[in-house]
């Protein structure tokens, strides 16, 4: 009925929407080493401006000369590589970092309907007028509609490892191979505490899509984060190893890897990586927003129905970036702040203290859920503030639990392998 | 009804296609503007500038096997607690309030509608707990929530085994 202008509007969005973020990518490139520079106490990018001039505009130019740089470096192919798999994995790493954004909201609404806009363009053109419809608002999602946005964007998202274990087996050098084995098993291993981080919110909106999580938090006015700060704080860390970021970057531990599992790519196909790295980091930041710090919604700004005015609809989409912006700005901080952790501990901490902890808080909620308001009534105050809470209570209660058992030192020696016979293996690499 | 599915399925697919499009025009553009000088030296793996020893498809730890084989029982069986978590919250209100008369299989239908043509946060509930009225997951509803407390704790022992058993120490 509606398809052609649903295409053309999706078409709009998609375009709008890859444009923006492989531009942004490039840009928050520059933001995060200007960020190095100032940890770090030097200049950094400060020298490319306009070409063929002497405007330096504090090195604005620098995306534009890195992207041509990027062109025109050689592409080189090594001669033991499993070459099909080696050009399809930054191919498959690319398309899930940036399929996954399909679901995610950037804004709210535009108080207009595309169908509308359309009807009056084909009619000035001189086709037939569109049968009845409904208006409604242009919603601000690449595919609106999808009830299963948040598992969607699981599934998309877990394709990522594909691309690194991919890319680190067909690459057929050692480096490549052990970057690929630990992002995956790195990757896998939080996708569980990243799931019992969601499923609480789930439980609280009664829906998986992000626009309708969005919609709860801001009519009830009450964010996620301050109702059940240990699923945000189970979901935070996940985020923060999924997207690879610094102190979980054992991917590509520079000092023990090299590169991890691009050592050797070079070229475009090393700069998909590089970008999907970067998208990884900027959905995991939408997602946070989204889902714990109430999207656009921001008190006594925003409002929080449907019917928007224009300047509502914009200044929800400068809330929304402005928060996801102060996200990647943490996110940078963060890397350039903490030392990298060891292998086994990313390990532990990932079964031993995340998956446990969110479990609890799945089983918290589920039981506020169920017997919450009686609780709320039986005491005597209003439910939210009761459920903030026993958030609170139960988020510092677990740390203190985790603070106490968690031993001061691990011991990480290698375990004793009995030896074959004759003592060393033969062709065994002396330790 | 199918060109609905179309509807919504459209936005994703365009999506998807025109991702896999942007990935293969630049993986192809990289090819034909790069240079290429090939050497012997420069087509050998990269080893630090050391002369690579031996294959790289060779043994490795068993413990990355079993991290995936955990994982495997672990997520799928959180896959399963998300259609309750969507649920759970519409089918109390749908308790809380008086059964209507409605029929169940035409809410259902209304419900879905009223889901995708309109998705207002409040409608969109409402057309859960609608939807819900009077269907067994109500109706058995003091069954659902003990039940899922029997699942995550045998979820939960499953953990406590694969900890027993060392699976998570990396040593």
């Amino acid at each position: 009925m509606l398809l052609l202008p649903i295409t053309i509007e999706a078409l709009i969005k998609i375009g709008l929407l890859i444009a923006c973020l492989m531009g942004g990518t490039s840009y928050l490139v520059l933001v995060e080493r200007w960020i190095a520079a100032w940890i770090q106490d030097r200049r950094g990018p400060c020298r490319a401006g306009i070409p063929l001039t002497k405007i330096r505009l504090w090195g604005l130019g620098q995306p534009i000369a890195d992207g041509v740089k990027f062109i025109f470096k050689e592409e080189f192919t090594p001669a033991h590589v499993d070459k099909f798999l080696y050009f399809l994995a930054p191919v498959i790493i690319l398309t899930a970092a940036l399929s996954v954004f399909a679901v995610i909201p950037f804004g709210s609404v535009l108080p207009f309907d595309f169908a509308g806009v359309y009807d009056a363009v084909a009619q000035w053109a001189g086709a037939e007028p569109l049968p009845e419809y409904a208006p409604q608002p242009t919603r601000l999602v690449a595919a609106p509609g999808l009830d299963v946005g948040m598992i969607y964007v699981f599934a998309v998202g877990s394709i990522a490892v594909y691309g690194a274990i991919l890319g680190g087996w067909s690459s057929n050098n050692k480096y490549s191979f052990f970057g690929g084995l630990r992002s995956s098993a790195q990757l896998i291993s939080y996708e569980l505490p990243l799931g019992l981080g969601i499923l609480g919110v789930v439980l609280l909106s009664g829906s998986l899509r992000l626009d309708v999580i969005i919609g709860q938090q801001a009519g009830s006015g009450v964010w996620n984060v301050l109702l059940q700060p240990l699923g945000f704080l189970v979901f935070f860390v996940a985020a923060f190893a999924e997207s690879g970021r610094l102190p979980f970057d054992l991917v590509e531990a520079e000092q023990e890897l090299v590169a991890g599992y691009h050592t050797e790519y070079s070229g475009m196909k090393l700069m998909m990586y590089l970008v999907a790295e970067f998208l990884h980091m900027i959905a995991a930041a939408f997602l946070m927003v989204i889902l714990f710090f109430g999207g656009w919604h921001l008190w006594g700004l925003t409002g929080s129905g449907e019917e928007v005015t224009w300047l509502e609809a914009i200044l929800r989409i400068v809330v929304l970036l402005g928060k996801i912006m102060g996200v990647i700005l943490f996110f940078m901080i963060a890397r350039w702040s903490w030392p990298r952790f060891r292998f086994d501990q990313l390990m532990s901490l990932a079964w031993k203290v995340m998956l446990p902890l969110g479990l609890v808080n799945v089983v918290a909620v589920a039981a506020w859920v169920e017997y919450g308001d009686r609780l709320a009534g039986w005491v005597g105050v209003p439910e939210t503030a009761a459920m903030a809470v026993c958030g609170w209570i139960l988020l510092i209660a677990c740390w203190l639990v985790v603070t106490v058992s968690i031993p001061s030192t691990y011991d990480n020696r290698p375990l004793r392998v009995p030896a074959t016979r004759g003592g060393q293996r033969e062709g065994a690499p002396t330790p | 009804m199918q060109s609905t599915v179309l509807a919504i399925l459209a936005p994703i697919l365009l999506f998807v296609a025109c991702v896999v499009g942007l990935a293969v025009v630049l993986l192809v553009m990289g090819n034909c503007f790069s240079p290429g000088r090939k050497t012997r030296v420069k087509r050998m793996p990269y080893e630090s500038g050391m002369d690579p020893i031996h294959d790289t498809r060779r043994q490795f730890d068993v413990r990355f096997h079993l991290m995936a084989i955990a994982f495997l029982v672990f997520d799928v069986e959180l896959l399963f607690l998300y259609p309750w978590a969507v649920t759970a919250q519409a089918a109390k209100l749908a308790a809380s309030q008086p059964a209507a008369s409605a029929v169940a299989t035409s809410s259902v239908a209304t419900a879905a509608e009223s889901a995708d043509s309109t998705a207002s946060t409040n409608r969109a509930m409402d057309a859960t707990v609608a939807a819900l009225r009077g269907t067994e997951l109500v109706e058995n509803r003091d069954l659902v929530f003990p039940g899922v407390m029997v699942f995550i704790a045998l979820l939960t022992l499953g953990f406590i085994y694969d900890w027993r058993k060392g699976i998570f120490r990396w040593r």
